[in-house]
């Protein structure tokens, strides 16, 4: 009972085969390989799978495979051109936006939705419409302020990034 | 080291761009190359004899299941106690305890095989709670089930109630926590196998705070040596001490099945699972009874501490202790007893979670001093800063504070910064002259905390835990612990606090992941000890890797070593500088790489008797004074945070925009617990066992941050730092519950303060 579905992943055409009600977390983990999108609840409670289906945010947890046939998926992965990071990213990093990182995948691509429909949203407006995404460590006060920041409410606490800023794990 | 160049500043952790761009792999994220899929049998009953395992009905011929009988004669987790099965063997405990395990090449198999396993049960009576334990348990012939006791003692408490002007007594509660870290337990086990498939020891990956820890336990399980076993951290999406203990039982589980079936095995637990199985923070019952002057001077404190253990010991004993320790909180009383208990139940047992038996004592105490203000007549702040403890003073075990003690500092800023004291006092009078009107009530709240950064008492010389840093051929500094980071910041501070300690830039130095077979034993993640205690030996050894190359530079150039200095990246001489770069090639040309090490050196004089619970318990204590403002609707009981404020002193700030990540995100913890996480439960069941019904905060219920760091430095951490993990989990809920009386007038002595429990509390007022 497998079928073929066509949609746009990332901006590039995408083709999956698979069961009408696979979930799409588990095609975009398991069959594309794309594992930036987590599962913490699997109820679509937590948000962490978060991805963005024609623009709406959606828990794709609970997305079923037949729904996204012709649409357009943008996950985690395609928010920035591979090896760049978007201002947001760079920004909430520098913040303390992230600590354990396992809802910031999903915390980025709703903060992108927001951002697309409040460009200089208030904290009421941020609580609105993240509040589906949780976070147990930072209290939420620092990714408040990272979007704070990036919208020119608030001076920048961190340090901007170093030249190539990033250090592995080594 | 003349000049801070990389700690106190806010840089970018290195993990950061990973984390926002999805590309950290966490363990379910890692590449499974084959791997099997173990899954687990678990008991229905909370106390009950296994009559039988049947696998019988077990189709699939590729399937393994395992029973206790595979286990061998090691059947239990070791932590303090051996008392914890691995496999529940002719019995279970608590709902949840594993009784067999599966694996087979995919998940989907390993389930269906799970589900044709039949077990035959005899049910028996459980004790499910405090009181019924207080009643005594069938499996001690109807005697208490003590798990862990420990008393402290100072003074002369009777004679100090004799001095006492007034009494007060009070009896308070706390519930289940469940930690909620977003990336569920997970762990991968590739089994190492010799001639004819012998099992000669396991590399297991994990999501896990504690790798020596899983190490111990693998090598006890298995009696193997050390070097058979390899322990990685994989990126850890969260622990709060949740991956303290359990890490330990779900890697053996996974290591025996690798074992089994000569295969990697993965084990990833599923948000359900993962609540029913793992470890809570343990519920409590604290009674005071405290003797005050009329002015409120404390004369005398007698408590008792109670907490639920769970159906095994696990690390509860340490737990208690730290309860107890922090029991007459932020303090000082010339005459305290403190008697501290732990019951057992037939439910999962409690274990490690943020504070570690702190918050329960803390929050009893902060409500008790709430009543001892009430009945005196002084306002909330007035009874604290009259009893806080000043430099110099004397805890109950006999501790004299010699120095970074802040209690009366945190209060003032607090004050102050919140207005509280006028504040308070209008939300009194607001509400007396009130008509109902359905408005919502206002209430603000305050509450004075410590906590003690580091192992308890000999903790720390027990453990004499070791860091490490090796100048690499690549010119590098690479920091060896195993303290890991599972979203804290330890690699971005241990970067900042090394590359100061040696003089090189923070570019200079990298992060080793927490490997038992590449980094040395510098203990857990876990009691706030990773930047103070870690922290300063990683400084220690950065420092002499430094002084080596220091003479070597001197000895090229011809100087005396004392007049080089490494400062900034650059060795300077009166004659000019050299880039640190250019005088580490050449040390590493000339002799491969440059290892340094030290080894945890106890404070001379400070000593801790654990048999009379006297001496120094900590090395040194962060403060924290909390403010909460709260609005709580007069008809529903529905309490919304709006304003939070935190002043807290940890020393010297390493890292400024994650310390105060650390206070934020610890303090809407210890407010969730306070008046929203509740775990409900029914024979023994967690009745809210999935993130749709244990609720923790949202942004929606975030109140607006203010975040005031005091540095009042300590000796005994690498550049004046204490601890900060733990002290904010500590002061919010006793903060709340005083808010929403003085919103309300309802005075609750149990947590979470949900919209029913005020409401009951509001009857009973009503019918009194």
């Amino acid at each position: 009972m497998s079928t073929t579905y066509r949609f746009t992943l990332n901006g590039k055409a995408a083709e999956v085969e698979g069961p009408p009600m696979a979930r799409l977390l588990d095609v975009l983990r398991r069959d594309l390989g794309l594992t930036g999108s987590k599962e913490g609840c699997g109820e679509g409670e937590c948000g962490a799978c978060t991805v963005l289906l024609d623009n709406e945010a959606v828990c794709s947890c609970l997305v079923p495979l037949f729904q996204v046939e012709g649409a357009s998926i943008t996950t985690v992965e395609g928010l920035a051109p591979e090896d760049k990071v978007t201002e947001l990213q760079r920004v909430f990093a520098n913040e303390g936006g992230a600590q354990c990182g396992a809802c910031t995948p999903g915390m980025m691509v709703t903060l992108k939705a927001l951002l697309d429909r409040h460009p200089k949203p208030t904290r009421d407006q941020i609580r609105e419409y993240v509040s589906g995404t949780l976070c147990r460590c930072t209290g939420y006060e620092r990714i408040f302020r990272a979007v704070e920041v990036l919208t020119g409410q608030r001076a920048a606490e961190g340090e901007p990034a170093a030249p190539g800023g990033e250090v592995s794990r080594t | 080291m003349d000049q801070l160049n990389a700690v106190g500043r806010s840089v970018l952790r290195p993990d950061g761009l990973a984390k926002v761009t999805g590309r950290a792999l966490y363990l379910d994220d890692l590449p499974e190359n084959g791997c099997w899929h173990g899954t687990t049998v678990r008991s229905p009953h909370a106390s009950a004899l296994i009559l039988s395992v049947d696998s019988s009905a077990v189709s699939d011929p590729e399937v393994r299941v395992l029973t206790a009988k595979d286990v061998g004669a090691r059947n239990s987790v070791h932590l303090i106690h051996d008392d914890w099965p691995i496999l529940a063997d002719g019995r279970v405990n608590h709902v949840g305890e594993p009784i067999a395990l599966v694996a087979a090449p995919t998940l989907a198999r390993a389930q269906a095989a799970a589900k044709a396993i039949k077990v035959a049960w005899e049910a028996q009576t459980p004790v499910l709670e405090l009181d019924a334990a207080l009643r005594g348990d069938p499996r001690t012939g109807g005697r208490l089930n003590v798990l862990a006791k420990c008393d402290v003692q100072r003074g002369d408490v009777d004679a100090g109630f004799g001095e006492a002007e007034v009494i007060v007594e009070g009896w308070y509660t706390t519930g289940h926590q469940e930690h909620v870290y977003i990336e569920p337990h997970g762990v991968i086990a590739t089994p190492a196998l010799g001639e004819g498939g012998a099992f000669l020891g396991v590399d297991v990956v994990g999501s896990l705070q504690c790798p020596f820890y899983v190490h111990q336990a693998l090598t006890h399980l298995f009696d193997l040596a050390g070097d058979a076993i390899r322990v990685r951290q994989s990126v850890t999406g969260g622990g709060f001490g949740g991956k303290e203990d359990y890490p330990d039982m779900i890697a053996a589980h996974a290591s025996l099945l690798a074992r089994a079936c000569g295969k990697a095995v993965k084990i990833v637990y599923e948000r359900q699972e993962d609540i029913i199985a793992t470890t809570k923070r343990h519920p409590s019952r604290v009674r005071h009874r405290t003797g005050v002057k009329r002015d409120g001077t404390l004369v005398a404190m007698d408590i008792d501490v109670l907490l639920d253990g769970g159906a095994y010991i696990t690390l509860s004993p340490v737990v208690l202790s730290r309860s107890v320790l922090h029991a007459a909180g932020a303090y000082s009383c010339p005459n305290v007893r403190i008697r501290g208990r732990v019951l057992a139940t037939n439910t999962p047992p409690n274990g490690a979670f943020r504070g570690f038996g702190a918050p329960q004592s803390l929050f009893a105490v902060e409500r008790q001093m709430d009543k001892v203000a009430r009945t005196l007549g002084l306002d909330p702040f007035e009874a604290r800063i009259r009893n806080a403890y000043r430099q110099g003073d004397i805890t109950p075990t006999g501790q004299v504070l010699k120095e970074s003690v802040s209690a009366v500092a945190v209060l003032e800023r607090a004050k102050t910064a919140t207005r509280f004291a006028e504040r308070f006092a209008a939300n009194e009078a607001a509400r007396a002259g009130r008509k109902d009107d359905g408005r919502p009530l206002h209430g603000i709240g305050l509450s004075v905390f410590w906590h003690g950064s580091g192992f308890t008492g000999n903790g720390e010389r027990r453990m004499m835990s070791k860091g490490a840093v090796r100048l690499r051929p690549d010119l590098k500094i690479e920091v060896l612990s195993s303290s890991t980071d599972f979203g804290q910041g330890t690699e971005s501070v241990f970067r900042q606090i090394v590359a100061d300690a040696s003089g090189v830039t923070l570019d200079d130095v990298v992060v080793h992941v927490p490997d038992t077979a590449a980094v040395p034993d510098s203990g857990p993640t876990v009691a706030s000890r990773t930047v103070m205690v870690v922290g300063r030996l990683l400084a220690r050894a950065g420092a002499k890797l430094a002084e080596t190359l220091r003479a070597f530079a001197a000895h090229q150039s011809g100087t005396a070593p004392a007049a080089v200095v490494l400062s900034h990246g650059f060795f300077e001489t009166e004659r000019g500088r050299t880039p640190f770069a250019e005088v580490a090639k050449r040390y590493v040309t000339l002799h491969g790489p440059l290892d340094a090490e030290a080894t945890f050196e106890p404070t001379p004089g400070s000593t801790f008797d654990e048999a009379t619970y006297q001496g120094d318990a900590y090395a040194a204590y962060g403060w924290g004074a909390n403010v909460v403002e709260v609005e709580v609707d007069p008809d529903t009981f529905i309490t919304r945070l709006t304003k939070l404020t935190t002043v807290s002193d940890v020393g010297h700030v390493v890292h400024p925009v994650m310390c105060a990540g650390q206070v934020e995100g610890g303090t809407l913890q210890a407010l969730g617990w306070g008046y929203l996480e509740e775990m409900k439960m029914k024979d023994g069941r967690f009745l809210n066992d999935r993130m749709q019904t244990y609720l923790i905060p949202t942004m929606a219920d975030a109140p607006d941050m203010e975040t005031i760091l005091l540095e009042n430095p300590t000796t005994h951490g690498p550049f004046g730092a204490k601890g900060v993990g733990e002290l904010p989990m500590d002061g919010g809920a006793p903060a709340l519950l005083q808010a929403i009386e003085n919103a309300t007038g309802i005075a609750l002595s149990a947590i979470p303060a949900t919209p029913e429990r005020i409401f009951e509390a509001s009857r009973a007022r009503k019918r009194s």
